[in-house]
Order: structure tokens, then sequence, then C-alpha cells
């Protein structure tokens, strides 16, 4: 009964995504930490769903976390944002597709703020022109990259080598789905599924095989907070918030986390390093942790990748014991080589997390 | 109505993020902060309706208004449309301006994080750049970014990324000319006057201090009282 009624619920926030023809743009965090996520996204949507999804070394970051961390003026941003959108425009696309959360969130509240107070918008436009000779233009249609993995979860389904099962049991993975705040808490319509009940990752488990974990602490921050993380003597207030997430979740048993934002998982990862070392406690099974995994990791798991070229080696937690359950094969030798067979060493291992 | 007021009023996150405050409190009932540290959104949006300057001030001058983790929790749950995240970057935008920020330990912190992300900004494009992450200062970046760091170039080069090269990629190289523009959008939108005034306002505390820049950074990032605690 409570299900149907979410899908009601999840019904009345449907958000239109484009199929096909997008103006790419990365996520810096992404690419400093996840940057093979970034690779098999456009690998999956170019090479293996034959779309169009263009991007040029013009573009820049969004400026959010510099924004967030409150060092630059709202004006500075929103001019920032404006020579993004007048690249899309000025390379031919009105669709708009962000491989970051906070941008999509930034990008979502500057365009409600120009439709509110157009006299700003028109000052952007002023800035724009003195600052980078480019022409005003804002997207017809604005995703972030998980809204087109969600839109095309059934073809990615069809070409899987894999489900989100566990091969001894034939039980579905129990899997906890992490959305980003800033994706839909300020605008709920922009995001699949709305505020309450994100459906966008969900949409994704469901089709790969997977089952949802519901916890209470589902909703809450993983404790990125900008400045609460950037400073060192902030940082408890990130631990605390991922450590109030794991400890909801743990009796839930969950195999797997997949997170929707760049920083996320970044910070359920290395919290739960942090956590295992200081306080000897760990969430997994056996020692291990939960192994924690973005949109495009577990999509490329699906279709097959190999986990090395997912980058899942430069993961703290380990995820050999999540594909092992799955059956997914790897070889641990290669584990650690740079491109052509490098050796590269091993890091060295954690006191504690296995 | 009072001056301090005034000037939050002319900001765009003010004027879209507070309508009637009904002091229900769920906003700091749901806000991850305000579980960590001493603070209240509600109590923040309430003195700002109220429009009294001199509690507008105390706000400036206190650490209350840092504590924020601007993640908008908030937004979605209040009743009136309310967003104390947004208010809360209309307060932080007005102590920066006003000077006011200096008076508190966690308002002195933007002196770092102004230096650090727009030197990033500014000269690499990326608000992170990885070379610049580093496993020392982010120790809790595990083990595994102290082998990825050592590794840098062929770790980047092994996972399909473009680091500092030519051409689009993950983590390439951005053209001058467009770090050119980016540049000339912080000449004339007052960020570089920003940062100019938050560094001025830092070395003028280090040098009170006696301390050197290197070790006035040192302090302000790793300084931090117990007061702030919720417990
Ligand atoms: S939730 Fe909204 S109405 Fe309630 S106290 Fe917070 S800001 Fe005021
Ligand atoms: S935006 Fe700030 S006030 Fe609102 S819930 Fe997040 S931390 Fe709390």
């Amino acid at each position: 009964m409570i299900y149907e009624g979410k899908k009601k619920i999840w019904a009345e926030y449907q958000k239109e995504i484009p199929e096909d023809h997008y103006f790419y743009v990365r996520s810096c965090i992404r690419q400093s930490f996840f940057p093979a996520s970034e690779a098999t996204f456009l690998d999956i949507t170019r090479n293996k769903l034959g779309k169009d999804i263009f991007e040029t070394e013009h573009h820049t970051t969004c400026g959010g976390i510099a924004y967030h961390s409150d060092t630059i003026p709202q004006e500075t941003v929103m001019t920032i944002i404006a020579r993004q959108f007048a690249l899309m425009h000025k390379y031919g696309y009105e669709n708009y597709v962000c491989s970051c959360i906070t941008s999509f969130g930034l990008y979502c509240e500057t365009m409600e703020t120009w439709r509110e107070f157009p006299e700003l918008q028109q000052k952007i436009a002023e800035n724009l022109w003195k600052t980078c000779h480019l022409e005003f233009a804002k997207p017809k249609f604005l995703v972030h990259a998980s809204d087109l993995v969600f839109k095309y979860r059934m073809q990615i389904a069809a070409k899987s080598k894999f489900k989100l099962v566990n091969k001894n049991t034939g039980e579905p993975l129990r899997v906890v789905e992490h959305i980003g705040c800033h994706y839909s808490k300020m605008f709920p319509s922009k995001g699949v599924g709305g505020a309450e009940y994100p459906y966008v990752l969900v949409g994704m488990i469901e089709a790969w095989g997977g089952q949802i974990v519901d916890y209470p602490e589902r909703r809450h921050c993983c404790g990125f907070g900008f400045r609460q993380y950037l400073i060192k003597s902030n940082r408890g207030y990130s631990l605390s918030n991922t450590h109030k997430k794991f400890e909801s979740m743990e009796p839930f048993k969950p195999d797997m986390i997949i997170t929707n934002c760049p920083g996320c998982p970044y910070f359920l990862d290395r919290w739960q390093y942090v956590i295992a070392e200081t306080e000897g406690k760990t969430y997994g099974e056996n020692g291990h942790g939960i192994p924690v995994f973005t949109y495009e990791e577990v999509a490329g798991l699906v279709m097959g990748y190999d986990p090395w070229d997912l980058g899942l080696q430069t993961h703290q937690v380990s995820v050999e014991p999540l594909l092992d359950k799955i059956g997914i094969p790897y070889d641990p030798a290669k584990k650690y080589l740079g491109k052509n067979g490098k050796y590269l060493g091993e890091p060295q291992k954690p006191q504690c997390l296995k | 109505m009072g001056k301090l007021y005034d000037r939050l009023m002319k900001d765009y996150r003010l004027r879209e993020g507070l309508n009637a405050c009904i002091n229900c409190g769920t906003c700091t009932a749901i806000c991850p902060a305000a579980e960590f540290y001493r603070y209240d959104p509600r109590r923040i949006v309430d003195i700002v309706q109220h429009q009294d300057d001199e509690q507008i001030e105390e706000l400036l001058k206190s650490n209350t208004i840092w504590y924020c983790g601007e993640c908008m929790s908030c937004v979605t749950r209040c009743p009136r449309r309310n967003a104390a995240g947004l208010v809360i970057m209309a307060l932080r935008n007005l102590a920066i301006e006003t000077g006011l920020f200096m008076e508190s330990e966690k308002g002195r912190q933007m002196y770092l994080l102004c230096k650090d992300l727009n030197h990033n900004v500014l000269n690499y494009g990326y608000c992170v750049y990885p070379r610049l992450f580093g496993y020392k200062e982010h120790q809790e970046a595990g083990l595994v970014w102290e082998w990825v760091h050592d590794n840098i170039d062929d770790v980047f080069d092994r996972l399909g990324a473009n680091l500092d090269k030519d051409g689009p990629g993950a983590m390439r190289k951005i053209p001058q000319k467009d770090l050119d523009e980016l540049k000339r959008i912080y000449d004339i939108t007052g960020a570089t006057e920003r940062l100019e005034h938050v560094r001025q306002a830092g070395l003028k505390k280090a040098e009170e201090l006696g301390l050197t820049e290197e070790e006035y950074c040192q302090k302000l990032y790793t300084e931090c009282s117990p007061k702030h605690f919720n417990h």
C-alpha cells in the first residue's frame, strides 16, 4: 500500500528528459576523484547507445564550491554559469547535461532567480558580453548526467551482462541510494521523483535487479558542507553526518551504496575508513566496509566493464566482496597497474578496514 | 527598519529565501548543522525577519552564521517556503562586506577558503585540482589517495583522464584564453575586490598576532574552540 502511494508521488515529479543531443559539462570533484566515471558515462552514452554528447575543452568549473564556501559573490557565479550556457549555444546545442549535483542545483537556482528578477538576468547578460563577448542563452532542457542514465536504464539493462543479484542465493542485492542534497531539495520539481521520494537512482536499481533499502536517515546529508569539510578544524561536522547515516543503515545490512552526487561517494567511502581506523568499527561483513559507487560505476559493472577500468581500485573500501557476490570476474594482479601494464606499487593497507 | 537589514534586502538570496517565518522550528529539526553545532536556523530567520539591526550585527560578528553547511535540507521542509540556507548566505555575504567576519573564529577561516579555492579556479579553471589536494593535508582521503597522488599522472592516464593535457577530457588543461575570461568575470563582478578585501583583513590580523602568513594559515586550518559544539 505504502509502496503504491510512493509510486503515485513519483509520478507527479516526472521531468522531461530529451532522448539525445546534449552539451556535456564536467564536475570538479568527479574529475578529481572518479575520472573513470565520467569516461564511462561518455563511453556508454556515445559508443554503446549511440547518443550525441558533445564536450568542449573551453568549459570550466561552474564555481559552485567557491560560491557555496561564500568566497565569491552571487553575481560572479551567475556570470560563470552564463558563460557555460553561452558555450552550449555557441556550439549549437539546447540541451545541457552536467556531471555535478552542486552545479545542477546552482543552475536550477540561477535560472529561477533570473526568471523572478529579469533585471538581474539583463545585468548578467551584459557582464557576459563585456567579459567574454558571448551571446546570452539559456538551456531549453537542463539535466544531471544521472537523469540520462535513468532515462537509458532499460537500454542499459537490455545490454547487461550482470544483475544486482547475489549469485549464490539468487536474492536481489540490498542497495542503499544516496541522492545528494542539491539535486532536488531546493527545487523538487527539477529532479526525477522530487525531494522526498527521488526516483532517479531507485529506477536504476530496480531496472538492474537490485532491491532498495529504506532506512531512517536515508535523506540525511553526507556532511560535505563545503567549508565544513575544506577546513580541517570543521571536518568533524562532515564525519559525524556520515557516521549518523551508517549507524542508521547498519541494521538493514546493505550490500552496496549507489550515489548521485560526485562528493557523496568520496565522503561515504573515506569516512568509513576513518571510522574504522579510529574507532575500530566497520559496517560491512567480516571487517569490510559497505562499498560505495557512483551511478556510472554501477552501470559499467552491470554492462560488464572491467572493474579496474571503472577506477574501483581508487576506492578505499574494497569492492571485491561485492564483485564476488555478483560473480563479476576481475584480476587481482591487475588492480594497481597503470597504462600498458606498468606496475605502480600498491597503496599501504589500512590497519582495521579490510 | 535598520541599515543592515536594508543592505540584506538588496541580496537576491534574501528576497527569495525569506517569507513570513512562523517559528515552527522544522528547519532546526532537519538541519545537520543544528545537531552538531550550537546552531538554530529558526532563530536566525526570526532575527532577520524582525529587522532588528542590533541583533543582526551580533549575528554578523558571531560564529553562528558560519555553522551552516548550505545543504538546503531546510528548504524542502519549511511550511512557508523559507530558505534558511539562503538567508545564511546573505548574512555571510554582508559579514564579509562589513568586515565583521573578522570578529569570529569561524568567520576568519574565510581567508583560507578564499585563497585556496580561487587559486584553483583562476589558475586551473577548477574548484578542486587534484595535484594540490595533498595526502598530508587530507589524510582522511585514505591510503589509496596517497597512492593515487604519488602516481597521479599514471593513475589518471590509466583511468581515461586527460590531466593537464590539451583537448577535452577529465582534468584537462583549460586554455589560457578561457582562464583570462574567468579573471575578467572576477574583476567586473566584485570577486577580485572581495578576495583582496579578505586577504588584507587576514594579513593585518596575522601581523597583529605576530605570525607569518604561513603560521596564520596553519592556525586558521586547525584552531577549534570547544564552545562550538552541541555536546
Ligand atoms: S521551517 Fe520555515 S517557518 Fe519554520 S522556523 Fe524554519 S524558516 Fe521558520
Ligand atoms: S542549509 Fe544550513 S540551515 Fe539549512 S539545513 Fe542545511 S545546514 Fe541547516
